[in-house]
């Protein structure tokens, strides 16, 4: 009863959905007030509905109700109820739903807050927002219904993966697809100012914090991501360059360079049809990074549905939105004037090579991701470009980005001053050199290049923290007066400084992999290995019973100077249901290092396999992308975001604003 | 022109999509990898050792042998490396190893960290040999018998069934164990 009052409120959803794309339109372009208002009811109703759907959905699976197909399938009665609950999006079905709910909420949201926006463009933002929710609507009712039932209904349910059994892949979906759906909002602006034929800084003052905000998720969602292959998948990596990670980087990218271009926007006025076309960029690679998960264009450990169809289906609504949105790019942005002129060093100058640099990192991931495909097509050979392509072409286009991130911020407006910005820099630079020699010194025949980019972080974080020094006149004026300066100045600026460093700490932590250390091999009961300044003694591997498994459980003691350090306990699950095996890393986590271990196969003489792994600085990795997330969030705290700020600021006081915030 | 330049990412995007499209007609799956190699003569390739002699097709001729090939970079490499030891120190069966787009110095610190499963490595920089076997992605394992034919190709990690049901006694029956 429940199930088919969700599955009754999805086919609701459709129907408000596609009023709420039609009407508002139609009334922006005949100026009729009453079917311009139409959008936010809508938006807000199809809100609702959708959580009604998402909320029986989850009954099914709490009550686990196994005549629903979708439940039956991925559910069982041992599971946990914490992975119940979260098995609703472990699956195909149930993350499409998760999906166009989060695209509801941000409808929902530009509805509630843009009361201060001009009547069309909010009619049409929610129009375009309400085509999507059209097309993913029909596509979850017609090629993926979660709702559909069987009968008899089997006794117990088929389980879910237990690879995606597990807390952070629990977390991880939500805040990617939170990410994704999110840029839909900048989407729906880019095209609703293309349709007015009307960008200007009200516009961009817009866009920005709902790209900032899908921004921050999109980052946590990665970072999640990351953090889960690590400590899952045994080996150690946080990185594959897996076609379905370069999916979620490629938006991550772009989505970058948009919330920066944006800036100019509103400041200046200037590199109008650039920042729309990001807007739309953004948004296509997400949809395409749903696209390749979801149609099995890619075979990837993350795919869990291959099923051709869904993949047409998928595909007609990309050619709609993506083909339809850079159509309407080609025929209005020509006419987009340009604003304010720049000097090639300027602030105006180094957010324009930021984005130059950006895109073609986007762009190279896009090649390396999808070329081995297209010359496959062409029947050419299959090749895999793998990791040393994206070594060899990402990485060098990140250090002048990571070198311009200490200068930019110096600049100022319309034309800056290189050498003045170098004058205050030449601290933090001369520290990076004589860091550098150290230790290229110390290590003398090791990584060098691991010694360079730990010397670029140096150099990033130093340089955020010199103009943050500079601006609160720190060590020029008395303490107090600083910690004054530090409290009055906008948010804004203090998220800047905080993303940017957060850039540098990933950075610092991801040069330092060079210098890791491990051990594999077989090791009998009882015996020692040395890792790192570490005995590891595996005392014993005992049989254990969990909920819906059987597990290998290692004792594997961890000895220090003759000190006992801690006890550890990789495992081996096995899971009889699905007849697989996973294993559970034992990672003793610290901000110095990581001792990472991992229990593989028993051998036939009774020893197991072992992967150690010493991996120094490896949670920097992941803490500096929450570190960049945190400053996207208190830029987004920002009070001229706040409602009515903008509107009551569009006089003088912006100027002012923007002459001290200088962002 | 410059109307010409705004027209640029949809016409990107048309070749992207009709690309798509060709990839999801029916019979297109990319899980099935071409094995046109099987039972043709494996292609000539000379290579540097990594330490000591290098390998070549015709010095291995004679007998059969089997090929891996392998990278530092490559996370499931690392997964079959135990199974590659076992078979070398248990099996004795004539396994050699081809460092596919790998600087030599990365791999010769891999083999000595974990161990050389290989009677002998030949290093493949620039990927020349890895694009005239087909090499997909690496690890992949190739069975050539005496006269120099590919007879079977394992794509990525093998498993210790693989191993035991299929490169074994195949091993066996071209007399090379």
């Amino acid at each position: 009863m429940v199930t088919e009052l969700g599955h009754f409120a999805l086919i609701t959803a459709l129907c408000v959905a596609i009023v709420q794309a039609v009407v508002p339109l139609i009334g922006a372009s005949r100026g009729n007030t009453g079917w311009m208002q139409i959008g936010g009811s809508a938006a807000l109703a199809q809100f609702a509905l959708i959580a009604l759907a998402m909320a029986a959905l989850m009954h099914a699976y709490i009550v686990s109700d196994f005549s629903v197909i979708n439940v039956a399938q991925n559910s069982h009665t041992d599971k946990p109820l914490f992975y119940k609950i979260t098995g609703v999006w472990g699956n195909h079905e149930g993350s499409m739903l998760l999906w166009v709910f989060m695209l509801s909420l941000c409808s929902a949201a530009v509805a509630v807050f843009s009361s201060n926006l001009p009547p069309d463009l909010r009619a049409r933002v929610l129009s375009v927002q309400g085509m999507i929710a059209v097309g993913f609507l029909a596509f979850i009712l017609f090629t993926s219904n979660p709702f559909l039932r069987t009968w008899p209904a089997p006794d117990n349910g088929n389980g879910l993966n237990p690879v995606l059994q597990d807390p952070g892949l629990a977390f991880h979906p939500p805040f990617l697809y939170l990410g994704y759906v999110g840029f839909s909002v900048a989407f729906s602006f880019a095209v609703a100012a293309l349709i007015e034929g009307r960008v200007d800084a009200a516009w961009a003052r817009w866009v920005r914090p709902w790209s900032l905000a899908s921004w921050c998720f999109l980052t946590i969602g990665i970072a999640l991501g990351s953090w889960w292959a690590y400590y899952t998948l045994g080996w150690g990596g946080w990185w594959f360059w897996d076609p379905v990670e370069n999916a979620s980087l490629m938006p991550w990218i772009v989505g970058t360079a948009l919330i920066h271009s944006a800036i100019v926007v509103e400041r200046r006025d200037t590199m109008k049809s650039w920042t729309v076309l990001l807007c739309i960029i953004t948004f296509s690679l997400s949809l395409v990074g749903t696209f390749l998960v979801r149609s099995g264009v890619l075979s990837s450990v993350h795919a869990f549905a291959v099923d051709p169809r869904r993949g047409a289906f998928i595909l007609g609504l990309l050619v709609l939105a993506i083909g339809g949105s850079l159509s309407l790019y080609a025929i209005r942005a020509p006419a987009l004037k340009a604003g304010g002129l720049f000097a090639p060093i300027s602030r105006e100058g180094a957010l324009l090579l930021n984005n130059v640099l950006l895109a073609t990192c986007a762009a190279t991931v896009f090649l390396g991701t999808l070329y081995p495909l297209f010359l496959d097509a062409v029947n050419g050979p299959k090749i895999s470009v793998g990791a040393p392509f994206f070594n060899r072409t990402f990485v060098p286009l990140m250090v002048p980005v990571l070198i311009a991130m200490a200068v930019g911020p110096m600049l100022a407006w319309k034309r800056g001053d290189f050498g003045a910005a170098m004058q205050r820099l030449y601290l933090a630079f001369g520290t990076c050199v004589v860091l550098v020699l150290v230790l290229l010194y110390i290590t003398t025949g090791g990584p060098v290049l691991a010694i360079l980019g730990l010397g670029l972080g140096l150099w990033t974080a130093l340089g955020v923290l010199t103009e943050y020094a500079d601006r609160i006149r720190l060590f020029r004026v008395s303490p107090q007066q600083s910690w004054r300066r530090a409290k009055g100045l906008p948010r804004a600026a203090l998220g800047m400084t905080l993303a940017h460093f957060g850039i540098a700490v990933t950075v610092a932590g991801i040069s330092v992999q060079a210098f890791d250390q491990e051990y594999l091999g077989f090791m009998q009961v009882g015996s020692d290995v040395k890792l790192a300044g570490y005995v590891l003694h595996l005392d014993k591997v005992e049989r254990l019973q969990g909920p819906n498994f059987t597990a290998d459980d290692a004792t594997i003691e961890v000895w220090r100077d003759g000190r006992l350090v801690a006890t550890q306990h990789p495992q081996r699950r096995y899971f009889p249901l699905q007849d697989q095996t996973t294993g559970m890393t034992a990672i003793r986590s610290g901000l110095v290092a990581d001792l990472y271990l991992a229990l593989g196969d028993q051998d036939d003489q009774g020893g197991w396999t072992v992967r150690a792994y010493w991996k120094p600085m490896v949670s920097w990795i992941w803490l500096g992308g929450l570190i960049m997330a945190l400053g996207g969030m208190v830029s987004l705290s920002d009070r001229r975001w706040r409602i009515g700020v903008a509107a009551k600021a569009r006089g003088g006081r912006i100027a002012a604003h923007a002459a001290v915030a200088g962002e | 022109m410059k109307r010409a330049l705004y027209l640029l990412p949809v016409l990107l995007f048309l070749g992207l999509a009709g690309y798509f499209v060709l990839a999801l007609q029916p019979g297109y799956d990319p899980h099935v990898l071409p094995s046109v190699m099987i039972d043709k003569e494996a292609p000539a390739f000379s290579l540097a050792g990594l330490s000591g002699d290098g390998i070549s097709r015709e010095g291995l001729k004679g007998k059969p042998f089997v090929v891996n090939f392998f990278a530092s970079w490559c996370v499931p490499c690392r997964e079959e490396h135990p199974l590659l030891m076992r078979l070398s120190e248990k099996e004795h069966i004539p396994l050699y190893g081809i460092a596919y787009k790998d600087r030599p110095e990365d791999s010769r610190r891999l083999l000595t960290q974990f161990g050389n499963p290989y009677r002998a490595v030949g290093i493949d920089n620039d990927g020349r040999a890895g694009l005239d076997f087909g090499v997909y992605g690496v690890p992949e394992t190739y069975l050539v018998d005496g006269s120099g034919h590919i007879r079977k190709k394992f794509t990525g990690p093998m498993t210790a069934q693989q191993v035991q049901q299929e490169l074994l006694p195949m091993l066996k029956d071209l007399g090379g164990s």
